[in-house]
């Protein structure tokens, strides 16, 4: 499976926002999308998701533009995780989670046996079956994130899209969250991911798409991309990427950043 | 001795909690609910100023359709047929008609606190009566005028939405665009009770608005069932898209829900029930915002029992409310302030109970 984004344009109304950018994403790939706030990740998210109508340039899935296939069939091949929130209604875990089948199920029809049993292989998938009969409003946010992860896994998706997964999360559960991403990867789901931690990036990209004000982009290997001279053009601070050694032997850069 | 009969009673009561949450097939429920609704339908029977028994109801309807001897009144059959069992069924078809509005409005908006006027629905319907009783309609052309004014409001709301709304906060331009059109419609219908003469109009606009439904009879009945089902039906078959859509626009599309045409839907039907509910029944407020909420303490927010546990509680709701309205008292209590009075302390006692079960 690949995802190609080719010479994309997307903004609201008259306003471009993202002018421009090309991207591919293969099965087993993470690309990890960085930019400064308010560069237009978040529009370019949308438009991929087909929430946003794009205005020039295409999204195709293996050689297919998506912009007309219909909601269900992008639902099937894209799943959507937002960032964690709470639902104004008290939805049990399980029931939130087969909510990811309704691509599948009939405009008419409920979940069938079959549908719940995917949930809660997902559940079971991501470690967090013990969660099936809780309230879904009363859990954590970093135990919600990972439902919502769970519930995307049950569109049963080859791409996963990922709207900044460890924002709420303690730094535990980040940890945790780019483990499981890693996983999912793995297993050979394409993933894009928004972060603000260009270390995220060191430990789960394989690819860096870097966005600048004034419409500018860089895409690449992270260790191409997420350079100091890069970190200062695109977020105006002063970096230092330093190196360490991991458990495994291998290398692991990290970001650190250099204060007046 | 006080303390130990209390935390037993407690005791209990949690008991009775724990066995509505933890059933599983919840649908069971739904069983035992719409027993409840058979009975209660059953019981208003044989109330009111003529009393009818069980016995005698069950005997008039065996000599409806076998023939035989007549044992009562000659005014009972008419009283029954006539006026009482058109009654009951039209409160039992509006209480289900408000719950299920008020429950998809609620799933809609993301928004427990939505009831089923928020688009205009209810306001536009009573100045088309206002307006009917001004201009001396007969009741039908009350009942009319009062259904095509609640769909209009419903209408101009949405295109007024349509030309504020920026691409993609359509939700919220529809519900403060409900609020402006529910406030316009409010004051024309205090101008045309400010119009209206004193002495016969005016008290005529003001017991409507109350509403009641002691004049209703067979024919409402009959015409308020098409309404009821065009607009029930299609809802009962999409209920559990509704659990997806609870979660947003975004979300819902993100799982493959064309939400553009599912909440067209929803306001269509929901508009339905609800004009037609206030053509006939005038202006029956917190149904539709309690009734949900009730459902929801017994069953859970899955829309997919949620739906039709509203329908049938809003239905027992009514009727029994509908029952005190026609009996407590010899004049009629409009049926619009029982609701409110009725429903507003009832509704603290389970959001109290519901805080001692979470303690």
């Amino acid at each position: 499976m690949i995802m190609e984004i080719k010479d994309i344009i997307c903004g609201y109304g008259n306003r471009k926002v993202v002018n421009g950018i090309s991207i591919t994403v293969e099965s087993g790939e993470i690309l990890c999308l960085l930019g400064p706030n308010g560069v237009g990740k978040t529009t370019l998210f949308k438009s991929l998701l087909g929430f946003l109508k794009v205005k020039g340039g295409n999204v195709m899935i293996d050689g297919e533009d998506i912009s007309k296939w219909p909601r269900k069939k992008i639902a099937q091949a894209v799943g959507y995780v937002p960032q964690a929130h709470n639902s104004s209604f008290e939805f049990k875990v399980l029931d939130v989670v087969v909510m990811g089948r309704a691509a599948y199920i009939g405009a008419m029809s409920s979940p069938s046996k079959k549908d719940i049993e995917i949930a809660e292989e997902s559940l079971r998938a991501l470690g967090i079956y013990f969660l099936k009969d809780r309230i879904y409003t009363e859990i954590s946010g970093g135990e919600r994130q990972m439902v919502l992860l769970a519930r995307a896994l049950t569109q049963q998706p080859k791409i996963l899209i990922m709207d900044e997964p460890t924002s709420n999360l303690d730094y535990g559960n980040q940890v945790r969250l780019l483990q499981q991403v890693n996983e999912l990867a793995k297993k050979g789901l394409a993933i894009i991911m928004t972060t603000h931690s260009p270390d995220h990036a060191f430990l789960c990209s394989s690819k860096v798409a870097l966005l600048e004000r004034n419409n500018e982009f860089k895409v690449g290997s992270v260790n191409d991309i997420v350079t100091e001279r890069n970190l200062r053009e695109a977020y105006g601070v002063k970096v230092s990427i330093v190196k360490t050694i991991g458990s495994n032997g291998e290398e692991i850069s990290t970001c650190v950043p250099l204060l007046n | 001795m006080v303390n130990e009969l209390s935390t037993n009673k407690s005791e209990k009561r949690q008991i009775t909690i724990d066995i509505f949450r933890n059933v599983k097939g919840k649908s069971s429920i739904l069983l035992v609910l719409f027993a409840v609704l058979i009975s209660a339908i059953l019981f208003s029977f044989t109330i009111g100023r003529y009393s009818v028994t069980l016995n005698q109801l069950f005997e008039i309807i065996r000599y409806k359709i076998f023939g035989g001897t007549v044992s009562w009144p000659e005014s009972v059959p008419t009283v029954l047929f006539k006026i009482r069992i058109p009654r009951i069924f039209i409160a039992v078809i509006i209480g289900a008609a408000l719950a299920i509005a008020g429950v998809a409005y609620q799933g809609l908006f993301k928004n427990p606190m939505v009831s089923p006027d928020i688009l205009g629905a209810s306001s536009g319907a009573g100045y088309g009566a206002a307006i009917a009783i001004l201009l001396s309609f007969g009741s039908s052309g009350i009942q009319i005028s009062a259904f095509l004014f609640g769909l209009a409001a419903v209408l101009i709301t949405i295109i007024i939405s349509k030309c504020v709304a920026r691409s993609n906060n359509n939700i919220l331009a529809l519900v403060l665009t409900g609020m402006v059109v529910n406030t316009l419609f409010s004051s024309f219908i205090s101008i045309t009770k400010y119009l209206a003469d004193t002495d016969d109009k005016l008290p005529a606009i003001t017991f409507w608005l109350m509403g009641g439904l002691s004049s209703v009879s067979l024919k409402d009945l009959l015409i308020m069932i098409f309404p009821f089902l065009v607009g029930i039906i299609p809802l009962l078959l999409i209920r559990w898209k509704l659990n997806v859509l609870s979660f947003g626009e975004e979300e819902a599309q993100g799982m493959g829900v064309d939400t553009r045409k599912i909440r067209a839907l929803i306001i269509f039907c929901s508009t339905l029930l609800t004009a037609s509910a206030v053509s006939i029944g005038g202006m029956i407020g917190w149904i539709g915002l309690i009734i949900p909420h009730i459902a929801r303490l017994i069953v859970g927010p899955n829309y997919k029992v949620l739906l039709p546990a509203s329908a049938l509680i809003g239905g027992i709701f009514l009727l029994i409310v509908d029952d005190v309205a026609r009996c407590l008292l010899s004049i009629e209590i409009p049926i619009g302030i029982l609701t409110s009075i009725i429903g507003a302390p009832f509704f603290l006692y389970l959001l109290f109970k519901e805080r001692r079960q979470k303690e």
